[in-house]
């Protein structure tokens, strides 16, 4: 392309961000990620592939686990978003960030948000996961660090406490 | 290069008839997206034929499945979570909501759409070869009119397909007639979650008297678009499944694709993968009607 095209008008999109309600004026074609992380200065949510295989911008939009790198932000436009920002209630942990704390889940940290949002997911959907059921919950999440097990075994123990929810 | 979203506009009328309406205007201009698993990757790379994108993602008139006494209609923008929830369709087509459970992981399954699957026509789905086996037929759309197709006649080459510009798919329609055949899926691939086949098989057969009554297989990643193995089907039809009649059909299916090397394979494994796979297809059928006896 040797000339860039004009742009297109911004609009105003509501979102409700763990339980606030936000306006923000955007192209509707901004990925839902970079809102977050840019705009609302939610860093916490990551960007690995931002092709959908690695999981690390997981967050649930109305309690349904997406990628956010995939989501134009108008497409989420008055709905609920989750973010790993959302899961503590103040300084306490929420059961499955203190998990994965104690049972070395989480390493470089890149991948932990993301995981623990697809765990949260899991357990909102089968509060006593299986093994097989964990790994399948996990299964669009990619970890360099751990090789899985600590991982799993964090969630199966947020699964036996029935801590999840 | 990461594309600017300054320069896209994304249109979301939110009804299905004023989608149509938009696409009449100016048919090949608008670019719809639903689930955004396959659009939003191209146009992260900058690689999307369109600047103007027109959302399609949870229309109500997109997102139903409707059983008839003779079929399942299932909405293009149901995902593959909808899919692998629905009772009748995990029942009856456990092709297909196995296939589903291979497509990425929960959260692409969460937002990839069966439609989008269609319209992308990547020979690599994991659906499509079930569509194929069960004769999927489509209903597409448009602001004129309604028509209907059969699903084996909808690609025509690598990633085309009959769709017209002001068209979208509204339906897959899915005959119950194959509920009592014997059914057997199978991917290959590096890993089970988040990675694409290297070759993956849908197959549906009965067994009358111990012979082939009804046989239909197709595959994924072995051509330029999803594959029904008609000559395959062919040999094993109306015959006994013996240690002859496995390797000529594995010999036909090896023979009968045209698959390429690429990332993720070489023509000379899917080969070999493809009749294979016939081959354990074969011998499970074998097994599951001598039980049934």
């Amino acid at each position: 392309m040797s000339e860039s095209p004009p742009n297109r008008a911004k609009c105003e999109i509501s979102l409700q961000v763990n339980g606030k309600v936000v306006a923000v004026r955007t192209y509707p074609m901004e990925r839902l990620l970079d809102v977050l992380r840019e705009q609302l200065g939610l860093t916490g949510t990551k960007e690995g592939c931002g092709e959908g295989e690695c999981g690390s911008c997981s967050v649930l939009v109305d309690g349904v686990l997406v990628n956010s790198c995939l989501v134009p932000v108008l497409q989420a436009k008055d709905a609920k978003i989750t973010t790993i920002e959302g899961l503590a209630e103040g300084e306490r942990l929420h059961a499955l960030q203190q998990a994965f704390l104690e049972f070395g889940g989480a390493q470089c940290g890149i991948c932990t948000p993301g995981m623990i949002l697809a765990a949260f997911h899991l357990l909102s959907k089968s509060p006593q996961p299986t093994t097989e059921e964990i790994r399948e919950g996990l299964s669009g999440n990619l970890c360099r660090c751990t090789g899985y097990a600590q991982i799993v075994e964090a969630v199966a123990e947020v699964g036996r406490r029935g801590a999840g929810g | 290069m990461r594309a600017r979203p300054a320069e896209y506009e994304l249109a979301a009328p939110g009804t299905l008839s004023a989608v149509l309406s938009l696409l009449a205007q100016e048919p090949g201009e608008w670019l719809p997206i639903a689930g955004g698993t396959d659009v939003m990757v191209q146009y992260c790379a900058g690689r999307l034929p369109s600047r103007k994108l027109v959302s399609i993602w949870n229309l109500p008139e997109l997102r139903r499945i409707e059983v008839t006494p003779n079929e399942v209609r299932v909405g293009a923008g149901c995902t593959y979570t909808d899919l692998r929830q629905h009772e009748i369709v995990s029942r009856e087509f456990v092709l297909l909501t196995t296939a589903a459970g291979w497509t990425g992981g929960i959260a692409n399954q969460n937002r990839g759409t069966l439609g989008g699957n269609v319209i992308n026509g990547s020979p690599a789905a994991d659906s499509l070869p079930a569509l194929l086996v069960y004769e999927a037929e489509l209903i597409l759309v448009s602001a004129k009119r309604e028509r209907r197709l059969a699903y084996g006649d909808f690609h025509t080459d690598y990633r085309k397909t009959r769709l017209a510009p002001d068209e979208l798919v509204q339906s897959i329609c899915l005959s119950r007639r194959f509920s009592e055949y014997y059914a057997h899926a199978r991917k290959v691939g590096a890993r089970n979650a988040q990675a694409i086949s290297k070759v993956c098989l849908a197959a549906l057969g009965r067994l009358v008297e111990g012979a082939v009554d009804d046989v239909r297989l197709a595959m994924g990643s072995v051509a330029p678009v999803p594959l029904r193995l008609r000559e395959t089907e062919r040999v094993v039809r109306g015959r006994r499944i013996k240690a002859e009649l496995i390797q000529l059909a594995s010999k036909t299916a090896a023979a009968e694709i045209r698959p390429i090397d690429d990332i993720r394979s070489t023509a000379r494994y899917r080969e070999a993968v493809a009749g294979n796979l016939v081959a354990e297809f074969l011998e499970r059928l074998s097994i599951a009607g001598r039980q049934h006896e």
